[in-house]
């Protein structure tokens, strides 16, 4: 018995809109509980940060986060992969975007221009990023491809590992001697300029934001994901496995290697992320800097249905909500900024956990109308 | 005439679009075997679901013991003293056989006199009707004949006076389907009445009393065993289709293509489910495999196509020895093509569109893009040409692959596996679930394709199919290669192989 | 290494896996009945956040307790209702509760309290205190015994109640009908449907004591083990449960070990900050990770073996 089919309009964008309304609908029952206006909440969340630059620039910089830890999500669920693990691929990727700054950026630097040494080091940076968080992605992928233990509960298991090693790592080989904080010294020879620094070298002024040019990864990424999915042979085989494994098998693909290489993908995605952070926002590795942005990154792959350019726009939401948050607490000293942790598990809730709710109203609907 | 054990009267079930069972009347006598046969996909199991409260029936009437009840669930069946013995058994494996046994009739909140209670009535039963087991063995470490036993007991200890059994011989051996049977005729000696399902003839011949054919969801016929034939049956089951015409010239048969030789394959408990089975398969003729459904056709397909791998025996094809790979795709690059048995859940991807389902398993093709690309242009056009060329309706190679119907999606397929090129075809059941229209499409591309000089081998339980279109024929029972016939073999014949019955020895 | 803290280390030990053994059980529980509970986590910090809540404001740490086991059922009946009803996927159902609670427990303590999350500083009266045993002084005060003493008479009810639910879901599971019939539901809810019993009623069932007992570890944490409640306390107990689970191949009494050993790995890390073995400083994050690492090597088969309820996480439908 099939459900009723739902037109594409309807699944991509009805649907998610009218999850969205609810889990808004929900979270100002929560923001009426604390005894505030919870129409003036929403009002103040969604309009402040789209009335300045710097709120637009402060979204962006979320959003190009979410984008990168959404695909990481995406493309493991396009394999029937849930990854849950992005936090730590995050985090550890941080490994491989600091290092080959601190380490050999400055050797290059010493014998090469500025403007030639800054992009080959931030280059290395990227791919060390990539390769660090493919590596903590395909080691569950291996483990469910070839030692059958559960996906979700290895990377649950790699996240808690993963910020135990970043610990002892910053704190032990990064922390320089005699230093206080518990971070790296700033990688002043890996160093992404963040929006108002480039406005200022072409004379323009513009807002104190960690925007910056991180955000052509992160799109740059979105179209490559599209790409393999949608346009390579690679691509094909990780759909099908998700979508059929028995059809795999027929087809001569060998689902154990397709498992592996989408983990490695995703997990290189979520190291991506560190890429943009540490040396877009951070300057410096840091402890804790994912800050759940891997579990946005499910609530994103969700709404935006798993396409890169929903993702892109689900980010933008998820931006939005975060910077929207931050002025939300500022004018409102009763509403704490968690606010938007509570949205995003409600989005995940309903368009994750949910999501065959309404399904069968909307479909009953659509069935009356044709 | 004493009350009948159970009437159906006039019962239809429909699952959306599929009609299941369609005004089944259905009388069973008290204290007899009453035998359900029909194929795959008759009704048997839905109409037993019904009876058992699993399913609900949309009309009818259900008397037992000619008292009309109403059956809403399988405790309604359990206290009117109806048992049923699943098809997949419906057991808890880390369970001991005791613990199974209470399951839902522990009587009180603790199962500690449960347990005894049913400890001293297994011993009584297991005197009672041979059906001796370890109580306190775990499910899991036993054999599947046993856990049988179990869910039969199961029923017993409930105190059911109507055992249903849905093809209970499935997973047995000879040997213990043989120590079933006689069990079934002493609960029948002792007055109980047993319902068995099953689509093998030689199980209704040799324990049930009267018999009953299902086909597409209707009963068809009722016979008293003793006065009816395994080929009248057989007859019944497969049905009168309307005789296919298919123009074939007799086949110029070349080299040897597939040689098969003593190949074995065991399932998971070690059965042997294709059994020493060796056949050779030559260019320019098509070799045909007839058999009741479950004989191991199925498997020895996965075997060949390289899904799963041989236990032991050779398979050459081309010369070269490819039992040991089970790597589909490589046996694809190697010039084997292979339409398979099940559309849905191996043919094609129903959630991909039909461009996408057309190149499964061809997917690296040279001509679909370079490189690891893979070329959309080149993807949409040869859709679009087998589409045409297949006569696949709607021809939209971007609409999913689930929307077409059961003939277009088999022709998407056949035109994938026919467009390569192949060597050699392997196909299963080329026309199930697929309308007459279509039926004859598929038959003549099949034949064009033997008379292009390729090999082909057909497994089928269509019988009409398989003599309209194969050069030679094997029939396969219960993994073994009973015998091979020519084209002009007749039904009776084929039927008595089919049955396990062999004249010469296998 | 000085074993004089031994005592010490031991009565911490304890401490640190009450809520473990409470949020296990949750998890046994829920899991045997066929619902993977990854919301441990957030039903735990809930029920800390309400416990200290209502102990803070009816100075009762008893109306804590029932109203932090009230709202940890509810999150269960959510997560029931996903997981149970719409057949939804269960993990995305327990992201979604960790999230909510976790923002929830902020949101609300903060429009409350007003000290950004945190709940206010409860005094002894409204927190669970050590039950004070009669002549428990009097062992107290002898110097041989007292801190061997301190081992298992310095704690509160809550412990002893969580040390007790080890035998009592033990003893359940095994030998009522309630005890067969869960465990037969995730290993074949078929089965059990077959058998004339509702499998949605005792996956409910199931995720209801699983509210319960994540409500009592919330409890526990916030009005026994600390005097308040401070934002994402739970600090990762509800997954560390989760783990000692599965390192306990989903049984009762193994549980209690598991639990008992990453507790005391817990402790240690708490008490020694850098270890010296034999002149190697070994990091108290080894002791942190410790846990997951054993349990990803057990579940990869290099050790032993790992084996869930065969239906668990898997949705159950009548149809073909």
């Amino acid at each position: 018995m099939q459900r009723g089919e739902l037109p594409t309009w309807v699944d991509v964008g009805l649907i998610p809109l009218i999850n969205l309304t609810i889990a808004f609908v929900v979270a100002g029952l929560v923001v009426l509980i604390i005894g505030e206006n919870p129409f003036q909440a929403i009002w103040i969340l969604l309009s402040t940060p789209l009335s300045s630059l710097s709120g637009w620039f402060n979204i962006i910089y979320y959003a190009t986060n979410f984008i990168f830890t959404g695909l990481c999500v995406a493309v493991a669920f396009h394999a029937g992969l849930f990854n849950i693990g992005g936090e730590g691929q995050a985090y550890i990727g941080g490994l491989g975007a600091a290092t080959p700054g601190l380490l050999i950026g400055g050797a290059l630097a010493a014998v090469l221009p500025v403007w030639v040494s800054t992009p080959i080091t931030l280059l290395i940076c990227l791919v060390a990023s990539f390769a660090v968080g493919a590596l903590w992605g395909w080691f569950p992928g291996y483990l469910q491809a070839k030692r059958g233990s559960h996906i979700v509960i290895t990377t649950i298991m790699l996240n808690y590992i993963t910020s135990s090693v970043m610990v002892y790592m910053i704190n032990m080989v990064f922390r320089p001697v005699g230093k206080m904080a518990v971070e790296s010294r700033a990688i002043d020879d890996a160093y992404i300029m963040n929006a108002r620094e480039l406005g200022r070298l072409v004379g323009m002024k513009l807002p104190a934001s960690p925007l910056n040019p991180g955000l052509f990864v992160a799109l740059a990424a979105a179209w490559g994901v599209w790409y393999l999915l949608w346009r390579t042979k690679l691509g094909y085989e990780i759909r099908a496995v998700g979508a059929n494994m028995d059809a795999s098998i027929y087809a001569g693909i060998n689902p154990a290697r397709i498992i592996m290489i989408t983990m490695a993908i995703s997990g290189g995605l979520a190291g991506l992320m560190a890429f943009h952070e540490v040396l877009g926002a951070q300057h410096r590795l840091v402890l804790e800097y994912v800050q759940g942005a891997g579990f946005v990154g499910i609530a994103v792959a969700l709404m935006g249905r798993s396409h890169p350019v929903g993702i892109v726009l689900a980010a933008l939401l998820f931006g939005l909500l975060y910077q929207g948050g931050t002025e939300l607490s500022f004018a409102n000293q009763n509403i704490n900024r968690d606010m938007v942790v509570v949205i995003q598990g409600l989005v995940i809730l309903f368009m994750g956990a949910l999501e065959q709710t309404f399904r069968p109203y909307l479909g009953a609907i659509f069935a009356k109308v044709e | 005439m004493t009350t009948p054990a159970i009437e159906l009267i006039g019962i239809d079930k429909r699952f959306g679009a599929v009609h299941a069972n369609i005004d089944v009347n259905l009388t069973i006598a008290q204290g007899s075997i009453h035998g359900i046969i029909g194929e795959n996909g008759a009704g048997k199991s839905t109409l037993m679901s019904i009876l058992f409260g699993f399913y609900h029936a949309d009309k009818g009437e259900i008397k037992v013991r000619g008292q009309p009840v109403k059956i809403r669930s399988s405790t309604d069946a359990i206290s009117h003293g109806i048992g049923m013995v699943h098809q997949h058994f419906m057991l808890v494996e880390p369970f001991t056989v005791l613990e199974n046994v209470i399951l839902g009739v522990e009587g009180g909140r603790l199962i500690g006199p449960a347990l005894a209670k049913a400890r001293a009535s297994l011993k009584h039963l297991a005197e009672e009707y041979e059906l001796d087991v370890d109580p306190d063995a775990i499910i899991g470490d036993l054999p599947v004949g046993l856990q049988q036993r179990v869910e039969i007991l199961k029923a017993l200890y409930k105190g059911a006076e109507v055992l249903i059994l849905d093809e209970p011989t499935g997973v047995l051996t000879p040997a213990e389907a043989d120590h079933l049977f006689r069990i079934l005729k002493t609960l029948r000696d002792e007055g109980k009445t047993v319902i068995l399902i099953t689509h093998k003839l030689r199980e209704i011949m040799a324990v049930t009393d009267q018999v009953s054919v299902m086909r597409r969801g209707e009963v068809v016929a009722n016979f008293a065993t003793k006065d009816t034939s395994v080929e009248q049956l057989a007859e019944a089951m497969v049905g009168r289709r309307v005789l296919l015409n298919v123009n074939k010239t007799p086949a110029t048969p070349g080299d040897v293509l597939l040689d098969v030789r003593n190949v074995t394959w065991r399932d998971k408990t070690k059965v042997a489910r294709v059994d020493n089975v060796s056949f050779t398969v030559r260019k320019g003729e098509i070799v045909g495999i007839a058999g009741v459904s479950g004989n191991g056709q199925s498997e020895l397909l996965d075997v060949i196509t390289g899904i799963t791998k041989a236990a032991s025996g050779e398979v050459f094809f081309k010369g070269e020895d490819v039992a040991a790979i089970d790597d589909a795709g490589e046996l694809r690059r190697r010039g084997m093509a292979h339409v398979p048995e099940d559309r849905h859940h191996r043919g094609l991807i129903t959630s991909f569109s039909a461009a996408e389902s057309a190149i499964l398993g061809y997917q690296y093709a040279p001509d679909l893009g370079k490189g690891f690309r893979l070329n959309r242009d080149a993807v949409i056009n040869r859709t679009r040409k087998e589409m045409e060329e297949f006569d696949v309706r709607p021809p939209d190679p971007f609409l999913k692959s689930a929307k077409f119907s059961g003939g277009n999606q088999q022709k998407i397929i056949l035109a994938r596996e026919i467009g390569s090129n192949p060597d050699l075809l392997v196909i299963g059941q080329p026309t199930r679930g697929v309308d007459i229209g279509a039926i004859e499409f598929i038959h003549r591309r099949i034949i064009a394709l033997r008379d292009a000089g390729k090999a082909i081998l057909l497994v089928s339980v269509e019988l009409d199919e398989i003599r309209s279109l194969s050069d030679r024929i094997l029939v396969m029972f219960a993994g073994r290669v009973m015998g091979e016939r020519g084209p002009d073999a007749t039904e009776g014949d084929l039927g008595l192989l089919m049955a396990g019955v062999s004249k010469e020895a296998a | 290494m000085d074993f004089s803290i031994l005592p010490e280390i031991l009565s911490s030990t304890i401490r640190m896996s009450v809520p473990l053994i409470l949020a296990c059980l949750a998890g046994l529980w829920s899991e045997r009945s066929g619902v993977v509970d990854i919301g441990l986590e957030g039903k735990m910090l809930a029920g800390a956040f309400v416990a200290a809540s209502a102990a803070a404001t009816f100075h009762s740490p008893w109306i804590g307790l029932l109203l932090a086991i009230a709202v940890s059922i509810g999150f269960s009946l959510i997560h029931g209702y996903a997981s149970i009803n719409q057949r939804g996927n269960q993990v995305v159902s327990g992201v979604a509760i960790n999230m909510l609670a976790a923002g929830l427990a902020v949101v609300i303590g903060h429009s409350w309290f007003k000290q950004g999350g945190r709940t206010p500083q409860l005094d002894d009266a409204s927190r669970f205190l050590a039950i004070d045993f009669p002549g428990r002084e009097a062992l107290f005060a002898m110097p041989g015994i007292a801190p061997f003493a301190k081992i298992f008479l310095d704690h509160s009810v809550l412990t002893y109640a969580a040390l007790a639910l080890v035998p009592i879901s033990a003893w359940t599971l095994a030998k009522t009908r309630f005890g067969l019939r869960l465990r037969a539901v995730g290993e074949n809810p078929q089965a059990v449907d077959t058998a004339g019993i509702s499998v949605a009623k005792l996956r409910y069932q199931a995720l209801i004591i699983a509210g319960v007992l994540c409500g009592i570890a919330g409890a526990y944490l916030s009005t026994a083990l600390q005097t308040s409640f401070v934002r994402d306390m739970s600090g990762g107990r509800g997954f560390l449960a989760l783990t000692a689970l599965i390192f306990a191949n989903w049984r009762a009494w193994p549980a209690l070990w598991a639990c008992l050993l990453f507790g005391f790995l817990q402790a240690v890390a708490n008490f020694m900050q850098g270890v010296h073995f034999f002149g190697v400083e070994i990091p108290v994050q080894v002791f942190n990770s410790l846990p997951y690492v054993m349990t990803i090597v057990l579940l990869a088969g290099f050790i032993g073996k790992s084996t869930p309820p065969k239906a668990d996480g898997v949705p159950y439908t009548k149809d073909r």
